[in-house]
């Protein structure tokens, strides 16, 4: 086993464990910090797979944005003070029969897939280069309008949460 | 050993994480989380595609995603806090103003 396979077992036990604190525990807060853990299992991912941009933008955008977002979301729609916030589990028999079925197709047909890898990978030592040039190149009316949306988005998000 | 399948298999399993989320809890900020986990996992997918085949193109469009996501955080959240400020509750089944 060599430290590859052993990082990608150690990234793949923690993130699917902490997607399933997310899910299941009965603190909201326990679920935003176990979110934080399946971010950086993710980041941990990216890097494993040698998108060290993805990585680092994982890192600053999820953890120190999306999360940060969501704590503030959580500290400001329940009281601190007790500790039980009342979030039950519904319709669980209805949930466990579609994920079984959706997960039984999408499982057998990714495992009854021959894959077959590019032949010789020439990927570069960091991913910025190529990144910079796509996006500078193909996609700057992507990149551009990117822009105004999240400037649109956060200008609707402050007039929305303010009155 | 080709690792690809079992990068694909991970990001499955959060995918559905993500859906038993949605499907089983009521509380809205959790649902939204579920929702990041799914968001996240359609990203590892598009980075695994990419580095196996060799291509750059693939961390673009993850790229492209988390400012999407990062936009749909912001604007849930306050539509979430606007909406516990009015009627005092973040549960899922009780906002149902616009049910007819």
């Amino acid at each position: 086993m060599t430290y590859y396979t052993f990082a990608f077992y150690a990234f793949a036990a923690i993130i699917l464990l902490s997607a399933y604190a997310v899910v299941t525990s009965k603190n909201v807060i326990y679920s935003a910090f176990s979110l934080m853990l399946t971010f950086f299992g993710v980041a941990g991912f990216y890097a494993l797979l040698g998108a060290d941009f993805i990585a680092i933008v994982q890192l600053i955008v999820y953890v120190g944005g999306i999360l940060t977002l969501m704590l503030f979301g959580v500290m400001l729609t329940n009281k601190i003070t007790e500790t039980e916030i009342k979030t039950g589990v519904f319709q669980v028999l209805p949930a466990s029969i579609i994920i079984g079925m959706f997960s039984g197709v999408l499982i057998a047909s990714i495992s009854n897939n021959r894959w077959t890898v590019a032949e010789k990978l020439n990927n570069p030592q960091n991913s910025l280069v190529g990144i910079g040039s796509i996006l500078m190149n193909e996609y700057i009316l992507i990149f551009e309008l990117l822009g105004v949306l999240l400037l649109i988005a956060l200008i609707g998000a402050a007039s929305i949460a303010r009155k | 050993m080709n690792l690809l399948p079992f990068y694909l298999i991970v990001s499955a399993f959060m995918f559905f994480t993500g859906v038993i989320g949605v499907m089983t809890r009521r509380n809205a900020i959790i649902v939204f989380m579920s929702i990041e986990l799914m968001l996240n996992s359609a990203n590892l997918t598009f980075v695994a595609f990419s580095s196996f085949l060799g291509n750059v193109s693939g961390q673009v469009f993850v790229f492209f995603v988390m400012a999407v996501a990062a936009a749909e955080a912001a604007v849930g959240l306050a539509i979430i806090i606007s909406i516990y400020r009015n009627k005092m509750t973040a549960n899922i089944d009780e906002i149902n103003i616009l049910k007819w």
